[in-house]
């Protein structure tokens, strides 16, 4: 007797209500068998080249590297006792929080307002679109010379921009209180045309119905956005500040490229106050060549950008019905 | 009978001969990396050809990487079994490097240590360690004052300055404010570039001071004639208001030397690695002079510094004898000549310092006569190290902290970093 | 409603003024970097906005000092496999992941998510050591293995998939659709400015990628763009007119794909009614 199909038959025969039940236990059972027929080249994928080696970068921040590198050594929990009395690391952590505040906030935010004013465009959508979307698409090395040139004290356009507007000429990149905001707004200009992709795409996924009803209920421009559009695009939302906080390249608290090429011979300064986790961790892991060590940092950062993820999705994901 | 014999005899031979043939035929192969600069490039491209004429069994291939990634292929790549034979490296970068076991020491049979210390000059020790060499230098670099000689002319200036006084005085004539922003620099200052190296070797003990502990040990330039220095230094820009760093911008490699060229900035210290750049930049006629003194006799100091050649722990075995070859081959005097015409770069070879028509040279000159007063700070960990000096710079010209207070945390952290790496060896 | 008209056209004129001022400001440096590309070194540090003499040499140098087209070439395949993987592979998984329940989902979304914390600068490492192992290095694939999937594209595809109601699913599930053909035939036409958003981001992403391609290729022929870009710049300086020549190249393909993608994004989804 072949296994199961015969029990259900068996039982199907039977009358209503307890069949009804095993047949939606069994529909649910191989739509969850298709789920993982779905996932499973993408998971192997993932576990492949991106799960074993988080592992690996792991393992490696409970070690010390030796001279022969055949002889690691194993030294605990050594690495991160280091890292909490490490200075520059302490300042690396302290510019992260500063970072996050000003650039989160400015791509989510300024990114949707943006989205909205573009798609009540009536003409030149188009065009403006692919204008802001241009910042993201240019390679960030050259990108960011541009930004330090115009943004020098004393050859500077921007300040000569400034001085003819009648305000005082700004030492930018070169002061030490001036320099993150300035590399925080740097990165809002470069990013803000991804999350604008974004909202815009979810904008455009809203059904038009749902405005011509609430109109017709009388709902202001306000209460429009605030009852229809906000809770119908916050996966969108949640996937943006998620983005802009802890991804690889646009989200903040991996920020390292436009450090780095910003102030070119002294990255992290004037004094060390740009300074991110991540450029830390390239200084400590490939001039010092301590992989360990650095490793302890990508854990610490990885543990950092977790919780803080968890924290945010926690606050702005609700569920659409 | 006879001649089935002989031809299998005859066809012995061949076969043997042939299978001799392809064995000696068979070259081993060795792999260089260097970074990405133009003319170091061509010296090593022709450099190989000439080797590889005299040493058809052995073949060089030559890889490079972007300088701003160098390191980052190393890293990569010596773990993981791959990578060069030979690797070109900073001499700063020596500790570093050796700990990781990316290194391996020059082998003493074909490098005795008296044979090195009696035909390099003397700075080449910065690349000993443990009383093992662990690299050659093919060229040395001094630094020097680069002024821009059109400009002299122009406020009548005939010489390039011999004391630090004379020095401020010109670049006072030559700088020029307007309203407020600096359009003209006197002088580029650099604490990302050399300058860190100017205080830290040059004025500082001019002012007096040392550095370093004679066992590089001990930190000692927290002192009262470290703090002049760091003072005299900062005043450039505090007090004289002669240049300031960043200027033109920080964002770009070398910008100090970009300034230079484009007219920006009338004077420089740079290292002779730059002579090359400026030499096809800068569309005025320039000069260099020699490093400026305290005093009309007072003491001279410079810093010299070196990319050095060295083993990886790749290299055993065959392709180890052929590495050998190589690196001899490119530290010889011939290899320093071509390095000289062609990369700009001082020889390391006593034999070839002291040549009058290059002691004499306008431009060489200045960087060969200042290799004997030279110093090549053994530094245990230079990117850190570096960061300390060029911190304790910007921290009184950016934060406006005291001379005093800026060089005692300098020299907190620098004393903690060489503590660390002394306590491990 | 009275004198409304005058304040609206007036509300209008500001909004387009605020628009075109983001705009100046979002295409400033890139206008600068493009002009300076125009310029010889020498000028390049001056202040003037507009070149004396525009002048293509650069272009033409890059053209001919590197082999610029072949790089282009590499970008072009690597960004185009990749897109396509992650295309098809994170719409599966994120679909499975909004509409489909199954044992262990909360657990495998996290184990997605937090794969994307720990930065690349450190993950290389390990890559390398696995491309040497089996060979992968100066490879095509070698390039391109750490870009077939991504976090990012199933965090975004699941959001999206989110805003597809049950009923429609359902209903092809009644139809008599097996859960694919309910994901291919239903769910994902529905998706199709979330796919050209995704296509165009990732390809983005792909084709400026700098730091793996680097490690992970040796030979200069498999350069992609931004690895060749970088060989402009040295110990001694960097050639900002020939950087600024190569940059503007490498953005041209990029215009393209959005220009023509963006189309998709823009396809107001018209709904297929709900049932009842």
């Amino acid at each position: 007797m072949p296994f199961g199909v015969s029990a259900r038959e068996e039982k199907g025969a039977g009358l209503s209500p307890a069949p009804f039940c095993l047949i939606m236990l069994t529909l649910s059972r191989r739509r969850a068998l298709w789920a993982y027929v779905f996932i499973c080249l993408p998971l192997l994928l993932f576990l492949f080249f991106r799960v074993y080696p988080l592992f690996q970068a792991f393992y490696l921040a409970f070690i010390r590297w030796h001279a022969d590198p055949g002889q690691q050594t194993f030294v605990g929990l050594d690495n991160f006792r280091r890292l909490f009395g490490d200075l520059r690391f302490l300042q690396a952590l302290r510019n992260m929080g500063l970072y996050m505040l000003l650039a989160v906030p400015g791509q989510v935010i300024l990114g949707l307002a943006l989205a909205l004013l573009l798609n009540s465009l009536p003409k030149g959508r188009g065009f403006f679109r692919a204008v802001y979307f241009l910042p993201y698409i240019t390679p960030a090395v050259a990108i960011s010379w541009a930004w330090s040139f115009m943004l020098s004290p004393h050859l500077g356009v921007v300040n000569r921009v400034l001085r003819w507007l009648g305000l005082p000429a700004q030492p930018f990149l070169t002061s030490p209180a001036q320099a993150l905001p300035t590399v925080a707004l740097i990165v809002v200009w470069q990013y803000i045309g991804f999350h604008i992709v974004l909202f815009l795409t979810a904008l455009a996924n809203i059904p038009k119905e749902l405005y011509e009803a609430a109109r017709i209920d009388g709902a202001s421009s306000w209460n429009l956005f605030r009852y229809v559009t906000l809770p119908l695009i916050n996966p969108t939302l949640v996937l943006s500040i998620v983005m802009a906080t802890g991804s690889p390249t646009i989200g903040i608290l991996q920020l390292f490229t436009q450090v780095l090429n910003l102030r070119f011979y002294d990255p992290g300064g004037p004094i060390g106050s740009t300074a991110t986790v991540v450029l830390y961790m390239y200084q400590v892991g490939f001039k010092r060549f301590e992989l360990g060590y650095a490793s302890a940092v990508a854990v610490l950062l990885f543990v950092t950008i977790a919780v803080i993820t968890l924290i945010q999705y926690k606050l702005t994901a609700r569920r659409i019905d | 009978m006879l001649t089935k014999l002989g031809i299998r005899i005859l066809g012995l031979c061949v076969g043997l001969t042939l299978v001799g043939l392809s064995l000696a035929a068979e070259p081993v192969t060795i792999v260089y990396w260097q970074y990405e600069y133009a003319t170091k490039v061509k010296a090593i491209d022709e450099l190989i050809k000439r080797f590889e004429a005299e040493n058809p069994d052995i073949k060089v291939i030559h890889e490079t990487f972007p300088y701003a990634a160098f390191a980052e292929k190393v890293a990569a790549a010596v773990p993981a079994g791959v990578g060069p034979h030979v690797v070109t490296l900073y001499y700063g970068w020596l500790p570093a490097w050796q700990r990781a076991g990316y290194l391996q020491p020059l082998p003493e049979e074909w490098f005795p240590t008296e044979e090195i210390e009696s035909e390099f000059a003397p700075l080449v020790q910065a690349a000993k360690m443990d009383g093992r060499y662990w690299g050659l230098p093919t060229g040395v670099r001094t630094l020097a004052l680069f002024y821009n000689i059109d400009l002299f002319e122009q406020y009548g200036i005939a010489n390039p300055p011999e004391t630090w006084d004379e020095f401020i005085d010109i670049a006072k004539k030559l700088t020029v404010w307007q309203d407020g922003m600096l359009v003209r620099a006197g002088f580029g200052m650099a604490p990302d570039g050399q300058d860190h190296h100017l205080v830290r070797e040059v004025l500082i003990r001019q002012f007096g001071g040392t550095p370093y502990s004679e066992d590089y040990r001990q930190v000692l330039y927290n002192s009262p004639e470290g703090v002049r220095a760091l003072k005299f230094y900062t005043d450039l820009a505090l007090v004289h208001k002669i240049g300031e760093p960043d200027f033109p911008f920080p964002g770009v490699a070398g910008y100090y030397r970009e300034g230079f060229n484009a007219g920006l900035i009338a004077m420089i210290v740079d290292g002779s690695f730059a002579i090359g750049t400026i030499k096809s930049g800068a569309k005025f006629r320039w000069g260099v002079a020699e490093l400026p003194k305290l005093t009309p006799d007072g003491e001279k100091h410079n810093f010299a510094s070196f990319w050095m050649h060295a083993l990886t722990p790749r290299a055993q075995g065959e392709e180890l004898e052929a590495a050998v070859k190589f690196l001899k081959f490119i530290t010889s005097a011939e290899a320093m000549e071509l390095w000289l015409q062609v990369v700009g770069e001082l020889p390391a070879r006593l034999s070839l310092l002291n040549r009058p028509d290059l002691l004499n040279d306008p431009i060489y000159g200045p960087f060969l006569r200042a290799l004997p007063y030279s110093h090549a700070t053994f530094f245990v960990d230079e990117a850190r190290q570096r960061q300390i000096m060029i911190d304790a710079i910007l921290r009184v010209i950016r934060a406006g902290e005291s001379p005093e207070k800026s060089l005692a945390i300098a020299a907190a952290e620098e004393q903690a970093v060489l503590d660390a790496f002394w306590s491990k060896r | 409603m009275e004198g409304g008209r005058p304040r609206m056209f007036l509300l209008w004129i500001f909004l387009y003024f605020l628009v075109l001022l983001g705009a100046v400001i979002m295409v400033f440096p890139f206008v600068w970097m493009f002009l300076t590309s125009l310029k010889p070194l020498p000028e390049v540090y001056t202040l003037n906005w507009w070149p004396r003499n525009p002048t293509l040499a650069n272009y033409r140098a890059i053209l001919q000092m590197y082999p610029f087209g072949r790089w282009f070439f590499n970008s072009i395949v690597v960004a185009i496999i990749t897109t396509i993987s992650m295309v098809l592979l994170s719409s599966v998984t994120g679909y499975a992941l909004a509409k489909l329940d199954f044992p262990g989902k909360r657990a495998v979304f996290v184990g997605i998510l937090v794969t994307m914390f720990i930065p690349t600068e450190l993950l290389v490492i390990p890559w390398y050591s696995m491309s040497v192992k089996w060979n992968w290095v100066d490879t095509y694939w070698g390039i391109l293995f750490p870009g077939l999937i991504h976090a990012f594209g199933v965090f975004l595809m699941r959001q999206f998939f989110f805003s597809v109601p049950n009923e429609l699913l359902d209903a092809g599930r009644v139809d008599g659709l097996s859960e694919f053909g309910v994901f291919w035939k239903v769910a994902l036409p529905l998706m199709k400015p979330a796919l050209g958003a995704l296509a165009i981001l990732n390809f983005v992403g792909n084709w400026n990628a700098f730091l793996w391609p680097l490690i992970v290729t040796s030979r200069r022929d498999l350069f992609t763009l931004p690895v060749g870009l970088a060989m402009f710049s040295g110990e001694a300086g960097v050639q900002w007119n020939l950087i600024t020549a190569g940059a503007t190249l490498t953005v041209l393909p990029t215009i393209i794909v959005f220009l023509v993608f963006q189309r998709a994004i823009l396809e107001s989804v018209a709904t297929s009614g709900l049932k009842g």
